[in-house]
């Protein structure tokens, strides 16, 4: 991991006030710690994607194709007639300022590129040279400048500092989403080689294992099997998690960053015990192990080639619907362009709860459903067996991630859910939670260790907000249901408000359930001795 | 310094016809060609904006949900208008939006305050923006509409009952128009902010400031017309009415006074400018993705004209061919056998 300043050199250098010098005449910082180390040349060969090569951000050849400029311009062309909403973002913008602050990264170092007008303009500059006619003749009288190579690589820094998040979008009066002009920036940096490995690794190992990780299918049994082994240690029961199954009515996806890493992989202990506890008719895939889609943060296309697997694999297990897991923007995906994509899904049936009877139409046309949605439903019907003591000492809070907040509006099951199972909840503040929720900074695919200050900064916020609660109400965990945030929270926990601990939802679901047959249950599933059992621990 | 460049632009924009007019006498050019052909150029340009944009597909829906969203679950409230599932509810989110800005009236301001030594970071509701905004298109579109009385004959009673509101205040003589004093006010406003506040004024340009200057100049020569000038309002009805019936009165009469052929012009020009501009956000915001479409896509097909059939998955069989023999050995079912 790179250095990262302690937090108060890092408060110091943020300064809000921007430069004497415009925004045209102020070079990008190209240092180290200020960009993603750029994708390998097997990966971007792997993907099929232009210009594979070694190179270096810092370098000051980039080594991109002689025709760039064409590349670039042509692909700014067939976009502009391929979405309304990149020809509208270009042209409407008042610059009334309004989304200026709304921006973690902004927030968290002032730097005048991160307000998203800004960055939005960093597009519409070369937009209005090349295809408006004030921006033809009046050139920069009219904002305007031409596409040289600086400019490419200032996109290359601004636009991998913004985590496609949304917020801005919700306070412009027109609705303006530089989330979408990000995603538009980021495909056409790609026309020339231009992008980021930590985007471009995942996606291709998606593609080929069917996960982020690479994790191959043997190697996903035994991950399978090994939490089976750590819940039949905690609880003595042997739940049932069947891979690669024909027949069976659900098949579940869920983000692969569970079947890893700490905290995630408790959630995924908690998906199993849930599934067990009701007996539900599931399997998991190895082939469709990813509920993430890192193509959504490249293109369109890769977009809907990595998407394209959950359809393909549920008609080839013949499952009824597909269930998801806890993770955010595989819900963007699956909520706004899974069906636009790769549906409609005919062979699949519009997703019915098995155990309560709930016909979820909010889902007929994608056939997938959310787990906090299902959950939801099992716990008003009062489907569970609970005992909320195991959580009990706890005071949780809920981070909204990005994803289900601004591009679906999930909101109040997660929190049906957490209530359900621990005794003390609060909300941080109203400016920071639900559709006005701050990003953990690491969205978009910039949750890597070499931006670790980047991602700090725009920590600020959410951190800020936590450390809030913490001091108030003493929180004490941050509750999630985003597998990237169960990687990207523990360390902003750690900095702006040590002490916190990330889980996901479903670890708490997990650790309530009182399943058939358990035995005394000492252990929660971090095998951390339960509330009223630590003397027992040796 | 892009302020500056507008108001000197603005400036130029006075100059012209007051020497056109004044000196040259070019009373019909500047009485008759001029507004014509910018309102020519208006329509063509705008209608051509808008058809461009409308002729460009939607290829997914990206709704900005701003709220809870529509489920079976009947225990958790569905925020209708904010994150709305329907047709309907669209049409009242965008009927909020350009009607109250709802979205601006989000707004919140952001300040990083230090106690003893460790940040707090407050976000306050900012509301001046959208007060005056609000105040600034509420005002300009009824000058507009009360405009309308100079192009009808005879007058409909709407315009009388719209005018007298406007100047309840009883004020003077003519009567002070509220809208003139909210206008000038919420310009004002306007201005001061993009001068005042750093982070605006680093994103202004020379686009920013001129459209404001010119409708400060607009309402500024407009409200000398009427208060100072207190020009021939007879006259200028008779040229204006031959205008629109294409019957343009000749000679131009001679008691209208120059200010008015200096607010004609400014107003020509604000006309002509508008189709090239931001201003375009008065027809854009209608056809802004992220607000007019209901967020329905997991129940309603939304298609993708584009959509490339033709890009397809890694097929399982391409897997299972990669993987077979480790599947194999660990227990994993496959399709064909080794
Ligand atoms: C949903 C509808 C609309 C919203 C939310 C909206 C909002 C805004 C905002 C925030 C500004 C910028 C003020 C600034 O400079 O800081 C502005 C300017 C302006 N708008 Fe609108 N507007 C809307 C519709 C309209 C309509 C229908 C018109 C019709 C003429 C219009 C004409 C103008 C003009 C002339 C300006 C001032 C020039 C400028 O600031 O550049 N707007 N609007
Ligand atoms: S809020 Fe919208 S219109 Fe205002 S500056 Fe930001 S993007 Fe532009
Ligand atoms: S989408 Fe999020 S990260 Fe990107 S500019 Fe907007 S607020 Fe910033």
């Amino acid at each position: 991991m790179a250095k990262v300043p302690n937090q108060a050199d890092l408060l110091q250098s943020m300064n809000y006030t921007p430069p004497a010098k415009g925004w045209m005449d102020v070079p990008p910082n190209l240092a180290p710690g200020n960009w993603a180390y750029p994708a390998k040349a097997e990966k971007v060969e792997y993907l099929g994607f232009p210009n594979p090569r070694q190179w270096s951000p810092a370098d000051e050849d980039w080594k991109l194709p002689p025709d760039w400029w064409q590349r670039i311009h042509e692909g700014f062309k067939e976009r502009l007639g391929k979405y309304r909403s990149l020809q509208v973002f270009m042209d409407i913008c008042v610059r009334c300022g309004a989304c200026a602050d709304k921006c973690h990264f902004f927030i968290g170092s002032g730097d005048p590129k991160n307000m998203p007008v800004l960055r939005a303009e960093l597009l519409r500059s070369i937009y209005r040279n090349d295809f408006t006619m004030a921006g033809k003749i009046l050139g920069r009288l009219a904002g305007a400048r031409p596409l040289t190579l600086d400019v490419i690589k200032e996109w290359f820094i601004y636009f991998y500092q913004c985590t496609e998040c949304r917020r801005c979008s919700l306070f412009c009066p027109y609705g303006i989403d530089t989330a979408e002009v990000t995603m538009m920036a980021r495909e056409l940096l790609h026309l020339v080689g231009v992008g980021i490995n930590w985007i471009l690794e995942p996606a291709s190992n998606c593609n080929r294992t069917g996960n982020h990780l690479g994790i191959q299918p043997h190697a996903f049994k035994d991950i399978v099997d090994f939490m089976v082994d750590d819940i039949e240690e905690i609880t003595g029961v042997r739940v049932n998690a069947p891979l690669n199954e024909k027949g069976h009515e659900v098949l579940f996806i869920t983000p692969s960053g569970d079947a890893f890493a700490d905290p995630g992989i408790y959630t995924f202990m908690g998906y199993l015990l849930l599934f067990h506890h009701i007996g539900l008719d599931y399997t998991l895939s190895t082939y469709a192990s990813e509920g993430g889609n890192f193509g959504l943060f490249t293109s369109a296309d890769l977009m809907k080639k990595i998407n394209g697997k959950m359809y393909h694999e549920a008609k080839r297990l013949g499952s009824k619907w597909i269930l998801g897991g806890e993770c955010g923007h595989m819900w963007r995906v699956i909520n706004q362009y899974m069906d636009t994509m790769n549906g409609p899904a005919d062979f699949l049936s519009v997703p019915t709860s098995p155990i309560t009877g709930t016909v979820f139409k909010n889902a007929a046309q994608t056939k997938m459903l959310h787990i906090c949605e299902f959950t939801a439903d099992l716990m008003k019907h009062g489907k569970l067996n609970i005992d909320k003591s195991r959580n009990a000492g706890k005071v949780v809070t809920f981070h909204d991630s990005c994803n289900p907040a601004r591009a679906m509006g999930l909101l109040d099951e997660p929190r049906y859910v957490i209530k359900n199972v621990v005794d003390t909840y609060v909300d941080m503040p109203a400016q920071t939670i639900r559709e006005q929720t701050f990003c953990c900074a690491g969205g978009s695919g910039l949750n890597t260790d070499e931006i670790m200050e980047i991602r700090l900064r725009g920590g600020l916020p959410r951190g800020n907000a936590l450390k809030y609660v913490q001091d108030r109400y003493g929180v004490d965990t941050l509750a999630c249901i985003c597998a990237i945030d169960r990687a990207t929270l523990p360390p902003l926990a750690d900095y702006w408000a040590p002490g916190v601990s990330v889980t996901g939802v479903h670890e708490m679901v997990g650790n309530a359930l009182i399943m058939e047959g358990e035995g005394e249950r000492t252990m929660n599933l971090r095998q951390e001795p339960l509330p009223g059992m630590e003397e027992e621990e040796v | 310094m892009n302020a500056i460049y507008s108001l000197v632009f603005v400036f130029a924009l006075v100059l012209i016809p007051l020497f056109g007019v004044g000196a040259a006498q070019q009373t019909y050019f500047f009485g008759v060609c001029v507004p014509w052909t910018a309102f020519l150029i208006f329509l063509v340009f705008f209608t051509a904006k808008i058809i461009k944009w409308a002729s460009r597909p939607v290829p997914f829906s990206i709704p900005t949900t701003a709220g809870q969203q529509w489920s079976n679950l009947d225990f958790i409230v569905h925020d209708k208008y904010d994150n709305p599932a329907t047709t309907g509810q669209t049409w009242i989110r965008m009927i909020l939006e350009v009607f109250a800005f709802r979205s601006l009236f989000r707004n919140t301001s952001m300040r990083v305050a230090m106690k003893d030594g460790k940040p707090i970071v407050g976000y306050f509701s900012a509301k001046w923006l959208w007060l005056f905004a609000l105040m600034f298109h509420y005002a300009f579109f009824t000058i507009a509409v009360r405009h309308l009385r100079l192009f009808l004959n005879p007058v409909p009673k709407v315009f009388e009952i719209l005018e007298t509101l406007d100047g309840l205040l009883q004020i003077g003589i003519p009567r002070l128009y509220l809208t003139d004093m909210v206008i000038v006010a919420a310009v004002m406003f306007l201005l001061l902010r993009r001068v005042a506040v750093p982070t605006v004024r680093y994103i202004s340009q020379v686009a920013d400031y001129f459209p404001l200057l010119l409708i400060l100049a607009i309402a500024a020569s407009g409200i000398y017309m009427r208060y100072y000038a207190k020009v021939d309002v007879v006259a200028i009805k008779q040229l204006i009415l031959g205008m629109v019936t294409l019957h343009p009165v000749k000679p131009i009469p001679a008691t209208i006074d120059i200010s008015f052929f200096i607010h004609l012009f400014l107003v020509s020009t604000l006309i002509f400018y508008f189709p090239f501009s931001k201003l375009m956000h008065l027809g854009g915001v209608f056809l802004s993705p992220t607000r007019n479409m209901p967020n329905d896509s997991r129940f309603v097909r939304h298609v993708n004209p584009w959509n490339d059939p033709n890009i397809k998955p890694h097929s399982y069989a391409a897997y299972e061919d990669d993987f077979r023999t480790p599947m194999i050995a660990a227990g994993l079912p496959v399709d064909k056998e080794a």
